[in-house]
């Protein structure tokens, strides 16, 4: 498909040790797809690999976002390519400003010359802070600096909001938060969904998908995904555990 | 934050250009009792200024180099190798179009002539050995302030010129405060009268043009009783492949409430050995505070210091030095504590990339017959890459049981990790590594005159953009 980001026979190292192997998956613009997984499955080792980080050995397969192959482009490119990855732990940028942060990524976009326009800047900001109840004054604090779990989460779902990725990638991103916390995070996401917008959500409880509804649901086991199915597939999960994927699969093998 | 643009190659070479020498007054290459004769001769110095130099020049003989504590470096530095003073004369000009036209294009190219319509009280651009223009606005020189080149402050004001020259930092301070002793040209002399406030910042700008030179600035400001300057110094040379020493010495004597502010930007090209010594006097109620900001040359060995010879007199100290791949940033403070209830600050944050080696030396004295002195040092590393080098060596010496002291060093890096969330939002590295250094160093910036500080971002965008890849 034309506009979708799409994983194909992807493998990936940590040093010699093959942590993805071989996945597939396609997501098109428009929806939001689930990975469920139990720890060390390789969904976050997954998210990294994609947004490009230089640790994560790719040692075969390729993502391609709207048909353009990415794997061979640093970090920055792939997200001024209009990738996103929520991280799963922010890190601090001590010193930078929230906004000032968020300015120059979005300076970064524009081309030689070209300037950002403050005032229009100020106004779009606010309103997304409001959208995810996140108060004035963080636009003056440093990046993540002192920040609770949820007001990291929600920062990052902040950039997103200013960013407008054409794919975002959320890492976890309801670990550490608190139902209200969930509530505003998942606002926020589901605000931004809508035909421009690939979505893939990395979890490991069945709970944000009862705020974020996602159009499909796959299950990721030893660094593949191994069953997929739609929104029911999650319920599913949290009723019965991994543990039937893991014997259905196994006959199958 | 800014982000460095597409016409970042042309800013790198801002300062890295020179033009052909021509020099009226050489005098050649290397330093004999000759040498200073005739500095001394072209200057048309009274002879108590040429006995000076040339009892300067033995002390210079005598002083060993200080690397027994300090970097093998400086062995490196060939004394008979530079040339010691080049001029096409001794009196600077009043107005720009006076000025030489090399010497001209060389500071309209660095900015000076527009900062002086913009937001200067006065100005002094010397070029090598002596300042090319000297202009205060008249509504300054109206209240009193004299604001001159060392030559014409000894000279034509000598009854305050003679009072405190050499007192703050004498010949025999150390090696380099000897050799400027002995051949010193340019730098600024100041005197405000008392109660005179300077709305705006007075300027020097050093530039060195030639190969081989050295460098020697003398500046002594005086701020009369209640008085208040802020002077700022700006220096650039071009790259050479030889080395170019400048050895400059400042003497600020701030009397009694009176207040001075010294703000150093210096962006060396990195041939240049910086081996300044730099001293302030602060009697009853005054203030002394240096802000110093060190980017580029191949050593720099800086410590300002403050001498608070009167109560209740307070120094302080901000520095910022960046140490680029082969450079070696040795900076620090020295604190003086010769009465009651003085209070000193101490902050300084450095930044070492790659090979370079950031190293923090601190003196803090306080005798024991003191009581109420305070000091407070706060020093931080920021390290980029794994084979960054900082180092941190404080000297307190606190006697007595009546007075405080706070230490608090600390060192970070730039993790990798770091590094990939601000990619993954977009920055390339070498922005990503700016904006991680400029958020180090941001509340130490905003005390930076406004003009001066988006200046100093620009620079550390720059130097950190040629720091990857």
């Amino acid at each position: 498909m034309n506009s979708s980001l799409v994983i194909k026979d992807l493998c990936i190292s940590i040093g010699d040790r093959p942590i993805v192997k071989s996945l597939n998956l396609e997501v098109p613009k428009g929806e939001v797809h689930a990975i469920m997984g139990l720890n060390g499955s390789g969904k976050s080792t997954l998210a990294k690999a994609i947004a490009g980080h230089p640790d994560y050995n790719i040692t075969s397969g390729s993502v391609l976002l709207d048909r353009v192959e990415i794997l061979g482009m640093e970090a920055d490119e792939r997200s001024r390519k209009g990738l996103f990855l929520a991280f799963q732990y922010p890190n601090e940028v001590p010193g930078v400003s929230n906004a000032n942060f968020i300015r120059a990524a979005l300076q970064s976009r524009l081309g030689e010359g070209e300037e950002l326009e403050a005032v229009a800047f100020y106004e779009r900001l606010y309103e997304k802070m409001d959208l995810l109840e996140i108060r004035r004054e963080f636009t003056a604090r440093s990046v993540n600096e002192g920040f609770s779990g949820g007001e990291k989460k929600r920062n990052e779902i902040l950039q997103m909001a200013m960013l407008e990725p054409s794919y975002a990638v959320l890492d976890e991103t309801d670990s550490g938060l608190d139902i209200d916390a969930l509530k505003i995070v998942a606002t926020g996401v589901n605000t931004l969904r809508g035909p421009n917008l690939g979505v893939l959500l990395i979890t490991h409880y069945q709970r944000l998908l009862n705020y974020i509804v996602p159009d499909h649901v796959h299950v990721m086991m030893d660094g593949r995904i191994v069953k997929s199915g739609g929104k029911e597939l999650a319920l599913e999960l949290d009723e019965r555990g991994y543990d039937w994927v893991k014997a259905e699969e196994a006959a199958l093998a | 934050m800014s982000i460095p643009k597409a016409d970042i190659d042309i800013d790198r070479s801002a300062g890295d250009f020179s033009y052909p020498e021509e020099h009226t007054f050489d005098a050649g290459v290397g330093l004999t009792e000759a040498t200073i004769d005739y500095i001394s001769g072209v200057k048309e110095e009274p002879e108590w200024i040429r006995e000076f130099r040339q009892k300067a020049y033995q002390t210079f003989l005598k002083k060993p180099m200080p690397t027994h504590w300090a970097t093998k470096d400086l062995e490196n530095i060939i004394f008979d190798n530079i040339r010691y003073y080049l001029s096409r004369g001794a009196k600077p000009k009043r107005t720009w179009d006076e000025v030489p036209e090399d010497m001209k294009r060389t500071f309209e190219r660095l900015g000076i002539p527009e900062q002086e319509r913009k937001f200067l009280a006065g100005v002094e651009a010397q070029f090598d050995s002596e300042a090319a223009y000297s202009n205060i606005k008249k509504a300054v020189g109206d209240q009193g302030v004299v604001f001159v080149g060392s030559t014409e402050g000894l000279k034509e004001h000598p009854e305050i010129f003679r009072k405190w020259f050499g007192k703050v930092i004498p010949t025999s301070d150390n090696k380099f405060s000897a050799l400027n002793s002995a051949v010193f040209s340019g730098g600024s002399f100041i005197y405000v009268p008392p109660g005179v406030k300077v709305k705006h910042p007075l300027q020097a700008y050093f530039r060195i043009n030639a190969e081989n030179f050295g460098q020697f600035e003398r500046t002594l400001i005086i701020a009369d009783e209640g008085a208040e300057v802020m002077y700022m110094e700006g220096c650039t040379a071009p790259k050479f492949e030889t080395a170019t020493l400048h050895s400059a010495v400042v003497e600020l004597v701030a009397l009694k409430g009176a207040k001075i502010q010294y703000v150093t930007v210096q962006n060396w090209s990195n041939n240049v050995f910086n081996l300044v010594t730099k001293r302030g006097l602060a009697m009853e109620d005054a203030e002394v505070k240096w802000i110093d900001c060190n980017i580029g040359s191949r050593l720099t060995m800086k410590y300002p210091g403050v001498v608070m010879k009167g109560p209740r007199a307070r120094g302080e100290v901000i520095s910022i030095a960046l140490a680029g791949n082969g450079q070696h940033q040795d900076t620090g403070a020295k604190m003086i504590h010769a009465a009651d209830d003085t209070t000193s600050n101490v902050i300084s944050k450095s930044i070492s990339v790659g090979s370079g080696r950031a190293t923090y030396r601190g003196q803090v004295t306080v005798p024991k017959h003191l009581k109420n002195c305070k000091n407070n040092t706060e020093c931080d590393a920021l390290l980029i890459n794994p084979v960054s080098r900082t180092d941190t060596y404080p000297a307190i010496t606190v006697r007595g049981t009546k007075n405080a002291m706070q230490h608090e060093a600390s060192v970070s890096k730039v993790s990798a990790e770091q590094i990939f969330y601000m990619m993954s939002r977009g920055l390339s590295e070498g922005q990503a590594m700016s904006l991680a250094v400029n958020g180090f160093v941001n509340d130490l910036v905003r005390q930076f005159p406004m003009e001066y500080s988006v200046e100093l971002k620009r620079l550390i965008d720059l130097e950190m953009e040629g720091s990857v890849g």
